[in-house]
């Protein structure tokens, strides 16, 4: 096999699951040019890795490179460093501090956006910590099995299970105090 | 199956995960539980929700680009040497430009160097001067007469000189055409076997006299003063060296 055939062998089995590989790492590093930067990566790494690729589920394969690359951006990342902290504040205190994060920065129009309801779900979904937030957009978002990510995160198919119940009572929470935050101003 | 059990698989349950039997056991648990109830709708009404209301992300057009050209394809060499792996069209590229390249040193090799091929045409010159009775143009054991004669026919004097008191008497002289250009041949003989002197000037350095043997004959060439000389004769070799040598301390 000469490197132009398993170019195109590889363009062909893996360009097609690019919406997914960039929506997961969107969701994940919640930047757009972070998540362009994170999927070119993994998409490097997985022509790399290519021939251990035995054809059985190229997305399931490529979305799991895409999160380990992701993981890898993430501890690099000084200023993402930041992030996480603030991340851990936000849910050790959870659902009223962060409602309380929503509640600080508002004015007239970011409340007449906050409004609505697209823009709370959004919110909501990145105010989730990332173990919680991954599983729901490979679910949520991509359909994809139990197994399937049990497979990409390593994790036993009963974790995958009980993450996605804490994960969506805790989206519904963010949700409820969100409207009610709002309803009562 | 217990309450707690169910409540815990209700996920699995609301995204159809669960075997049948437990499907079955789950849904039993519900008819009469309304804390499951509750749970299963607040999990399928965020499901709902997300899946209706949330963005997905769809990879911007440009990055599909981006992506293409940060491959290490056909743009990078060592990757492509890396990956060069054995086919059979390369082994009978390979195969074709061997045979090429052996083909072609062989009919370089087969074809005569200038070296030999200017012997050759000396010993022809030579066989030609004998056969057609053409050994001499003017005949004259004189070297003044012979010397003189070529004025004007060449553009160079040749060396003349009579060896007669060594056993080499000069019996005349003619042109000849060799290499591309005209030369002057002395002719000179040794108990009835001619020696022909060819000679004409060369940008060559000087060069002792060596001995060659072709078809029977022998050729001694040496190079000196800005002059190549050329001895042929069918003389033992020892007696035309010794010629060579006679004529050298002469010239």
């Amino acid at each position: 096999m000469s490197a132009s055939t398993k170019e195109q062998r590889f363009q062909t089995m893996m360009l097609p699951h690019l919406d997914s590989a960039f929506n997961l790492a969107r969701w994940l590093a919640r930047s757009h040019q972070d998540a362009e930067d994170i999927v070119q990566e993994a998409y490097l790494r997985a022509f790399k890795f290519f021939d251990s690729f035995h054809g059985e589920d190229g997305r399931a394969w490529l979305l799991g490179i895409v999160r380990n690359t992701f993981y890898t951006w993430y501890q690099q990342n000084k200023a993402q460093a930041r992030n996480t902290q603030f991340e851990e504040e936000l849910h050790s205190v959870q659902i009223e501090d962060a409602a309380a994060v929503q509640y600080a920065d508002n004015n007239p129009e970011a409340l007449l956006i906050q409004k609505d309801s697209q823009r709370q779900l959004h919110k909501a979904l990145e105010a989730l910590s990332v173990e919680f937030r991954e599983v729901m957009v490979m679910r949520e978002l991509e359909d994809l099995s139990y197994k399937q990510i049990a497979g990409i995160i390593g994790i036993p198919i009963g974790t995958v299970m009980s993450r996605l119940g804490r994960g969506r009572k805790q989206l519904a929470e963010i949700l409820v105090t969100t409207n009610r935050v709002h309803d009562g101003s | 199956m217990d309450h707690k059990e169910v409540f815990e698989l209700l996920p699995a349950y609301l995204d159809q995960e669960l075997g049948l039997s437990d499907a079955i056991a789950v849904e039993r648990h519900l008819g009469n539980c309304s804390e499951c109830q509750h749970e299963l709708d607040l999990q399928s009404g965020v499901t709902a929700q997300l899946k209706k209301d949330v963005a997905y992300f769809k990879a911007p057009t440009h990055l599909a680009h981006r992506i293409k050209v940060a491959l290490p394809g056909e743009r990078s060499p060592s990757t492509r040497f890396k990956n060069w792996n054995f086919n059979w069209l390369n082994a009978g590229a390979v195969m074709v430009t061997l045979l090429a390249v052996v083909w072609s040193g062989t009919l370089y090799l087969s074809l005569p160097s200038a070296q030999e091929r200017l012997t050759e045409e000396l010993v022809s010159s030579h066989v030609r001067s004998l056969q057609v009775n053409h050994l001499s143009d003017v005949v004259s054991s004189d070297r003044h007469t012979v010397k003189p004669w070529f004025n004007g026919k060449l553009d160079f004097s040749p060396t003349v000189v009579d060896l007669a008191p060594q056993g080499f008497p000069l019996v005349g002289g003619r042109l000849d055409y060799l290499d591309g250009r005209s030369v002057a041949v002395l002719v000179y003989r040794h108990n009835q076997h001619p020696i022909n002197l060819y000679n004409w000037p060369s940008t060559d350095r000087d060069a002792a006299p060596q001995v060659q043997n072709r078809q029977g004959y022998h050729l001694v060439r040496w190079v000196g003063g800005g002059m190549e000389y050329w001895a042929v004769s069918d003389l033992a070799t020892d007696d035309l060296e010794s010629f060579v040598g006679t004529l050298r301390s002469q010239g």
